[in-house]
């Protein structure tokens, strides 16, 4: 094999996307878990955590630069190079919405939640195994199971809006809910627009393997 | 990049060669698009010098040569029965590896394809057309009779060897490794120049330089031991080749 340097740069650029990926997980369950038990220690912690998030997003953007420019990449390296660059910065994206749902726990203080939360977490495990499929798609190069990953954002979305409806229900019917309410609505929402930037990363997965750049959120309309 | 219907300027139909008993083609089935830069790719050995030299038909001249299928010119089998090898290489120029100037002023170096061919007009004229094509006039233009060949650069005596070749007003050229005796700087001049030489002429080119045919080409064929392996646009070939050989020759996981 030639090459070996450049390989074994590759592999570990690889395992930094699949590690930064681990710690967003990490970052939304965190995050959830705060939420459910109202626990703003835990919340604060997740929210100063993002600022590792950004770094180690720059600092993989910083070795694909470095790797384009030194080692002139071909076909599928070029594919992986770019791909990680937007991964990493669909990952760090999905680090702001956890964070933002950390800081919402923070500004609800220990006012007591005004519905048990059933769907939100129900939301947030969809989205951290969607994400765990997804770079585990990624590393095996397996654009099947990205494409089936992807294709669970369905799920999340039913969720979302049935969250809506219910906490519409419940600021119809008791208007003092409003203000948590909303904050709960933010809370899903965030977790749906992570679910969308999860497609995003299949999206790339997909063009690592085949080579071709595919709305994964347009095809099932 | 290419009109789909336009008919190829040059092809080659099952095309093989040998060196005596050696088989140097396999069967090498390809269309060059016209006025657009076409690299052949591929490592040492492949076949890709031999390839461009079937183009005009420098093989020639080493003896034990043998080839069957075809090469054709504008439709026109350049090894059929009555072509003039000197007529094919009028309407299809090659420049070399090493820039190889005359030992003779400027003017004359450009002006040579014209006098044998008894070009009747205006030679100074012509000189200087091509001088212009090549990038090269305002370099030269004050010492046109004084300077010899020899008195370049090794770029601008490369530049000079493509408006030696372009005097004579061929519709393609042919580039066999044209920047591969030159500093970075030069290379980037040729580069440069291929690309707009090719709004007027067919360019073939062959490169080792994998960047450069990434660069400068709009297709590209990659070969290897004597067999074309992939032909297609640039941009596929370089970022989503078909073949596992092309990827791993282009990825540098070669061998």
């Amino acid at each position: 094999m030639v090459r070996e340097a450049f390989e074994h740069e590759l592999r570990a650029l690889e395992g930094e996307v699949v590690a930064l990926g681990a710690a967003v997980a990490e970052a939304v369950r965190g995050a959830i878990s705060a939420l459910r038990t109202r626990d703003a220690a835990l919340a604060e912690r997740v929210n100063r955590a993002d600022d590792d998030l950004n770094r180690r997003r720059f600092e993989l953007e910083e070795q694909c630069l470095a790797l384009l420019a030194t080692q002139q990449p071909m076909a599928s390296d070029l594919r992986v190079l770019t791909a990680v660059l937007h991964i990493a910065t669909d990952l760090e994206r999905m680090g702001d919405h956890a964070a933002g749902v950390a800081r919402l726990v923070i500004r609800m203080g220990d006012e007591p939640l005004v519905k048990p939360l059933v769907d939100i977490p129900r939301m947030a495990d969809l989205v951290v195994s969607m994400l765990d499929e997804s770079l585990s798609a990624f590393v095996r190069r397996d654009a099947g199971a990205a494409r089936r990953a992807a294709a669970r954002d369905d799920e999340v979305d039913a969720l979302h809006d049935q969250v809506h409806r219910e906490l519409f229900l419940l600021m119809i019917q008791n208007p003092s809910t409003i203000t948590q309410a909303t904050y709960l609505m933010w809370a899903s929402h965030g977790l749906e627009r992570i679910a969308d930037l999860v497609t995003n990363v299949c999206e790339r997965v997909v063009f690592v393997v085949e080579g071709v750049l595919e709305d994964l959120n347009q095809l099932r309309g | 990049m290419s009109d789909p219907g336009a008919p190829p300027i040059l092809s080659t139909r099952a095309f093989s060669l040998w060196y005596g008993s050696h088989q140097a083609l396999f069967q090498v089935t390809l269309d060059i698009a016209a006025r657009q830069v076409t690299a052949i790719i591929g490592p040492s050995g492949c076949g890709k010098s031999t390839l461009i030299r079937a183009f005009n038909r420098l093989n020639d001249l080493i003896p034990g040569v043998r080839t069957s299928g075809e090469v054709l010119f504008r439709g026109e089998e350049i090894y059929g029965r009555g072509v003039d090898p000197v007529d094919v290489r009028r309407h299809i120029g090659m420049v070399f590896q090493k820039p190889n100037p005359f030992p003779k002023s400027v003017f004359e170096n450009v002006a040579f394809g014209l006098r044998i061919n008894g070009f009747r007009g205006n030679l100074a004229e012509r000189v200087e057309r091509a001088l212009q094509q090549a990038a090269l006039w305002d370099e030269v233009k004050d010492d046109l009779h004084r300077k010899t060949g020899y008195d370049l650069s090794g770029g601008q005596q490369q530049r000079l060897c493509i408006a030696r070749a372009l005097a004579v007003a061929p519709e393609v050229l042919l580039m066999d490794e044209p920047c591969s005796a030159l500093d970075p700087i030069a290379s980037a001049k040729i580069e440069d120049l291929i690309r707009e030489l090719a709004r007027s002429v067919t360019v073939v080119i062959v490169t080792h330089n994998m960047q450069q045919a990434a660069r400068v080409s709009n297709w590209t064929a990659f070969m290897l031991l004597g067999e074309l392996v992939e032909f297609g646009p640039t941009r596929e070939v370089f970022t989503r080749p078909t073949d596992g050989r092309t990827e791993a020759y282009i990825t540098g996981r070669f061998g």
